[in-house]
Formats: C-alpha cells, structure tokens, sequence
C-alpha cells in the first residue's frame, strides 16, 4: 500500500503543477485573443515561459483557440524557434551564416559541445543546463564569428574565448546556488 | 495629445531643431547590436559619468525644454563599421573614435571639452596605407559610400523621436497628406524609379498602384523584415538605427494604397530591432504621427509589430503573410498576387525595409532627385553588407551601378592578409558568385542577373584563394536544402539530391558523371519550384559549375581540393627543389609513407599516407606542400 500511496501523491503532485501550468497559458492566451493570428505570439510566450512546448500545453491552446491539434502542432514544428523538447537554461546559439562560416564557427561549435559534454546530434544536456544550437544569420556579420548565449551576442569568437564565456557562466551559477 | 494641425509638424521641428542647436557638443556612442557585443553599453554609461563629473552634461529633456546648454551623450544606431566597434561620434566635429574601451572616457572627454587634438590612438588607422584618420567622413569606408537609406543610422538618437522630427522627419508624410492625392503619390514613386531592396527588383510604385486601385473596404501595408540571407544586415542596422523612417514610410503607403493598417513583421533573432520598433510605434501614436486623424486629416494608421519564429521561406510575401495569419509560413502559388487577394484575402501591400526606407525622402526631394542617382533603370542607391576575406567589413551604400572593383577595393580595402582576390558571393543563399572578371561589372539588378547572380538582399561575401568553391555551393546547398519548406516537390527533394552530390564531391567520393546530372537537376529545380526560395536555390549552384568548373571537376574526377579546404581532399607532396633529404619527415609519418635515400628528395606515397600533417610541422626547410 505504501507504494500506491507514494504514486498517488506524486499524481496529486502533477495535479497542482498541471494546474500552474494552464493558469499561466490561460492568463496568456487571455492576453494575446483567441484568434488565429494569435497562435504564433502565443506560442512564442508559451514558449519563454517554459523553454519549450509541452504537448498538453499544445492540446489545450488548441482547444482554446477551437483549432485541430494537428494544426497547432504544425505550426510549432515549422518554425525553428520552437522546440517539444525541453531546452536548457542557457541556450547557445553558434551562428553558421557564411560570413561566420568562412571565419570558423566550426571549432566554435566544436570546442562548445566538448567543454559541455555533447556527442552525437544531441542538442540538450542531461541537467538541462545548455542547449547548444546553429543558426543561418544573427546579422552581426562584422563580428564573425558570433555565439548568442540567450539574448546576449559575443562577437570575434575562437574556441578559446568560448571556454572563458562558459566558465563564467558556471561561476555565476554557482554562486547562485 | 490634443486634437493636431498639419502645421504643428513644422512648430515641432523649428522649436526642437533650435533646441538641438543649443547643444555645445554631443557624443554618439554606437549602440547597434554589434558595438553592445563589444561592450559599448559600458563605454556609454563611463563617457556620461565622465561628462558628468565635469559638469557639463545636459540630457535632451533640459535642452529642448529648459532652454540650457551643455555636452550630450547619447546612443545611436549602427554605422555599418561594426568591426571597428564599439564607435564613438563626437558632434560637431564628426570624429570617429574606433574599439573605445570604456577605460578611454576620461581621455575622450578632456580633449572634447579642453578643446584640444582628439585621441590619436583611438582614431581609425588604415590596416594597408597606416594613415590616420580624425573624421568618420574621411575614412575610405564611408568616403566612397552615399548613404541616403542609412543617412541618420549612427548620427541619430534612433529612441528619440523628437531627433527625428527637427531633422526633417515625418514631413513627408504631412506633404502627401496636405497637398497630394493617392494616385498622386503613387505617380511620384513610379516616376522616381525606386525598385524593390528585397531581391526581386519588381518597380514599387507600380506594386503600390496595382494595391491601389483595387476596390476593398480592408487593405494593408505590410514591412518585409525577415532578413534571412546569411551574410546581410541592412535591414537589422535600419530598425535599429532609424525606426521612424520606416513607420513614415509605411504610412505614406498606407495613404497612398488606401490602408489603415499595417504589420511589421521582424525576425525572431533581431530582439533590439523589435524593442526599438515597439518604442517607435509608441512615441510616434504619442505625438499624432500614427493612430486615428494623423495631424488632424481624416486619415488614419496603426501598426502592429508581429515577430518572426525562425523560417528563412517567411521572406517570401505569400508565406509571411500565412505566418502573420498563424499558419504554416509556406508559400502559395501566384496569382492571385497580395496586391489582389493577401492577408485575409485583402489587397495588401509588401515591401522590403530598405524600399520604406527610401520612400519619405522620394516623396519630400520628389522622383527627379532620386531618378538622378544610379544609373537608367537601376534609380537611387542600394545598401549592401560587405564580409568575409576583406579588409574593411561592414554594412555600406553606393549608388546603383557602383562597379564591384570600387566596393571591393576602395570601400572594402582589398583583401585580408595579402592574399589574392578569387570570388565574390552576393546575394546570399539566391545569389550566385562573381570572378575576378566581374570585378569592373555594375552592381545593379539587371547586370547582376545577366550574369546569373541576383542582389538578393544585398549580402557581398569576399572570397580569396583560400576559399573552396565547392565547398561553398554545398554551404549554400546545405542552407537552403534545411529552409526548403517542403510544400513542392521539385524543391524538397532537388535541393536534397543536389546537395548530396555536392556532399560527395567535398567528402572525395564524387563521380564524373555527377557534373551532367548536378546541372540537369540544378535547372530542373530552378524552373519547377513554386516559389522564390526554390527558383534561386539553384544559383549558387549554376554559378559556381558556370565560373569554376575546373575546381569541380578537380573534385570528382582528381579527387584534389585546389584550395586545399576539403580534408578528404587534402594530399601532400615533397618539393624536389627545397627537400634535402634529411629524413626527418621519414620518421614522424605514423604510417611509413615517406621514403627515399638520405640526401636526396624524399616523396610520399599517396596511397599509404592518412593526411594527418604530421610531416609538415616537421619539415625544417618548408618542403612539403599541401594541395
């Protein structure tokens, strides 16, 4: 009995946080309108807040907006910015455009996925602390190369200058904590 | 605000532009996106404590208010030198102070006030010449440039409406709305000759006229400003630095077209553009200039800003428009064009940043001003982001027509590190690439397609000989191969099969006959693709087969990279002339490739030998060779 008990307070537990989750959607979509062009902006915040798309979350905008699912779902698997699974807390974005890309974004990207342990096409670590991502153009052409770590851009990139940024981070962080 | 007149425009700017006067100087610290990455929100805030301290700062609030006088410091919008940054402009002197560090305030600030020689250390040096530079005018990068679009990005306060307006702002939207008729101001933008800056090059006035005279009770103006070429940012630079440009722009196309509504629609990756934007909107509907009965005519406009969410084909009108709906942003087929049937089935008007960019000024100097600059045909001037392997990069303006050999060489300042000029890239992902032999080509619409490439945006990658041309059509390839949005075949699966073969040329697994089918297919997509993003996706391609062919063709049938880029490429070999046999090299290679007799020229078995470079650090006489 001990066990169901534990599995019914961790559904309860679910319950609550599921609860916070749709009071926050309810209050942006209460914000943005239930029309159509809406879907995106909604998304978009749905997004910031949660730092991806859960599916429930994606039923339930449909529903609000009296869309098919399948049309929500499609809109937030065309666009880049989306993302279903759950994205770190420090998003790194190592721009690819050809200004970056004939300056050496790739030992960027490379140093970044060694210094934060990605292999293969995984773009988010275990502790969900780093996503690391390309991206075509951040139009800061005459810094290449460029990395965007959330919204903040550092210009004239080498592998080297890359692993000064991180351990900064992890310095803040841990003082943080 | 109470109820406005027309003339309340022309009080505004004679009592700020007397205000602005006062000022004893000003300082500019660049706030672009590019500067605040190297650290020019730090250089603002020491330069104003700086000024401060000496007791001479004045905000814009006390000088146009309070009638007092003194040093201003403001940010402004991006110069396009963003390599240089951060860029401090002191007024009116017109110096331009490069990579300021926040460290140098003090210094900046006691030669500005003390009235003495400016800062020699933080003027801009030529990397070739080494002369010295004082003011931003003078310096090579701007002196060959006209910047009409750009003229206020990095001399303004772009968060400052009031800037604006005593600078002439917002007069021409009163001029359309007090003494021209619709069909007048459509007349005007024909005459003027202004082409699209999106890429296309299709005559603006004419899109405005065909919007125009369609019969609606809903039309609407919408602003292109998903600026997707990697390698270009003009349109960036003019949201950032010169936001009310582009909102008097549109709603002079709202006046004209019959619309009172409009959408800007900006990429998700630009977040200063969109803060910017947002503040622009707020201040212009504060002072009357958009909103109900613009300066108290019956005409009125709103503007909403709708952010991008990451798809290079929303540059494309039919799909931003399904994007701005809250759909899918795929493209459909036209006709019917937005001008007859866009957003929610009404006539809508799109145009690029850079077009709304050019229209108050068109409209204030009139069509013959702007017809004169350029050359026949190709009226006004064209901004173009300049990158890659040359001296000077950054974003500059030249009058249509300008040849590639002035924009590479004396805008540009040549190639990087002495190296040899081979291409140049333009227009990004649609565009193509030009040789050397294009270098005396005019860069305007029609001359750039009849040698296959296009303007695109205005992206201008340089290329030296160290650069792969295969390995740059496969970037392109591989581009827009990820962007296609899958809706028509001939570019979902085209642009994947090219690309697999370019991939197979650059990984050394390339076979002759690919080149026939690589341009079979290039020509297939080109001409069955529904729209824009598919019809050009081929050019970098075409190109590239066109003027390069023989660096393909040493690709798939020698299996060698003449550039010496693609790794499964690369080969060594031993130069007889400068190898003395010391067998040095002999003994480091990790597989026994090498081999020969002491004192004379080693040689490398090709076959044996993993390309690891082993050999080369080692060699002491600089023998052995790559390529």
């Amino acid at each position: 009995m001990k066990q169901e008990g534990i599995i019914e307070a961790q559904q309860e537990d679910r319950g609550t946080t599921h609860q916070r989750k749709f009071e926050k959607v309810n209050e942006i979509i209460g914000r943005l309108g239930r029309s159509r062009s809406a879907l995106v902006p909604i998304l978009q915040e749905v997004q910031e807040e949660y730092r991806y798309l859960p599916e429930e979350i994606l039923t339930y905008i449909a529903t609000a907006l009296g869309l098919s699912p399948a049309s929500v779902y499609g809109v937030a698997t065309f666009y880049a910015q989306f993302s279903l699974e759950a994205k770190g807390k420090y998003v790194i974005k190592i721009c690819d455009g050809t200004a970056c890309h004939v300056r050496g974004s790739n030992p960027v990207l490379e140093a970044i996925k060694k210094r934060v342990n990605l292999q293969g096409n995984k773009s988010t670590t275990d502790d969900l602390r780093y996503t690391v991502e390309t991206v075509s153009c951040l139009g800061a052409c005459g810094l290449a190369p460029v990395v965007m770590i959330n919204d903040k851009i550092y210009g004239q990139m080498t592998p080297e200058a890359i692993n000064i940024i991180i351990d900064e981070l992890e310095k803040e962080d841990a003082a943080d904590e | 605000m109470s109820k406005q007149t027309p003339n309340q425009l022309a009080q505004w700017k004679k009592e700020w532009r007397q205000g602005f006067e006062r000022e004893k100087a000003r300082i500019l610290v660049c706030a672009g996106t590019g500067c605040v990455a190297n650290g020019s929100l730090d250089v603002y805030a020491a330069l104003k404590q700086e000024v401060e301290a000496r007791g001479a700062y004045v905000t814009v609030d006390v000088l146009l208010e309070k009638e007092e006088t003194g040093v201003s410091v403001v940010k402004s919008g991006c110069h396009g030198f963003c390599e240089m940054g951060p860029l401090v402009r002191l007024e009116p002197s017109g110096i331009l102070y490069t990579k300021v560090k926040a460290e140098d305030a003090a210094e900046i600030v006691a030669a500005l006030l003390d009235g003495k020689e400016p800062v020699e250390r933080l003027l801009y040096r030529h990397p070739v010449t080494n002369e010295v530079y004082a003011e931003e005018e003078q310096i090579p990068f701007y002196h060959h440039q006209q910047r009409t679009a750009l003229v206020h990005c990095g001399q303004i306060d772009p968060e400052e409406i009031r800037e604006y307006i005593a600078d002439g702002g917002y007069e021409g939207l009163q001029k359309v709305l007090t003494t021209m008729t619709p069909e007048q101001v459509c007349q005007e933008i024909i005459a003027s000759g202004l082409r699209g800056r999106g890429g296309g090059g299709f005559p603006t006035g004419r899109k405005w006229e065909f919007t125009r005279i369609e019969k609606s009770d809903q039309k609407y103006v919408v602003c292109n400003g998903d600026e997707g070429d990697p390698g270009a940012f003009m349109d960036r630079s003019l949201l950032e630095g010169d936001p009310h440009r582009i909102l008097e722009g549109m709603a002079i196309a709202g006046y004209a077209i019959g619309a009172n509504e409009g959408y800007i629609y900006v990429r998700a990756e630009y977040p200063l553009a969109v803060q910017r934007l947002k503040k622009a909107v707020a201040d212009a509907e504060k002072y009357g200039l958009l909103g109900q009965n613009i300066l108290g005519t019956d005409f009125s406009f709103t503007l909403k800003i709708k952010e991008g969410a990451g798809a290079f084909v929303c540059g494309e009108e039919t799909a931003l428009l399904a994007s701005i709906e809250g759909k899918r942003g795929m493209p459909s087929p036209k006709p019917p064009f937005p001008a007859q049937s866009g957003l929610w089935g009404k006539p809508t008007l799109i145009n690029n940043v850079e077009t709304f960019a050019n229209i108050p000024q068109i409209i204030v100097k009139g069509a013959d001003w702007f017809s004169q600059i350029g050359t026949k045909n190709n009226a006004g001037t064209k901004t173009f982001a300049i990158t890659g392997q040359v001296a000077n990069t950054g974003l500059i303006e030249v009058p249509l027509g300008t040849t590639l050999r002035e924009v590479v060489f004396e805008i540009g300042g040549g190639i990087r590190d002495g190296k040899k000029f081979k291409a140049v890239q333009i227009g990004g992902p649609s565009g193509g690439c030009l040789t050397k032999e294009h270098l005396d080509l005019p860069l305007d619409f029609d001359s750039l397609q009849a040698a296959g490439a296009m303007i695109g945006s205005g992206g201008l990658v340089v290329m030296d000989e160290s650069t792969c041309m295969v390995e740059v059509a496969r970037f392109f390839m591989n581009f827009t191969q990820n962007e296609s949005c899958g809706k028509c075949v001939p570019c979902r699966e085209g642009t994947k099969r090219m690309l697999e073969i370019l991939q197979r040329a650059v990984d050394g697994e390339g076979q002759p006959e690919d080149v026939e089918i690589l341009q079979d297919l290039a020509e297939a997509v080109r001409d069955g693709s529904l729209c824009g993003l598919g019809k050009t996706a081929p050019n970098p391609v075409l190109t590239m087969l066109k003027y390069f062919k023989e660096e393909y063709i040493a690709h798939v049938v020698d299996k060698k990279c003449p550039a010496g880029v693609c790794s499964a490429l690369k080969g060594y070999w031993i130069d007889p002339e400068k190898c003395k046999g010391c067998s040095k090299c002999a003994r480091h290679c990790p597989v026994n490739a090498i081999s020969g007799e002491i004192k004379k020229p080693y040689t490398i078995d090709e076959t044996v030998c993993i390309r690891c470079g082993a050999c080369v650090s080692t060699c002491p006489f600089k023998a052995i060779k790559e390529g």
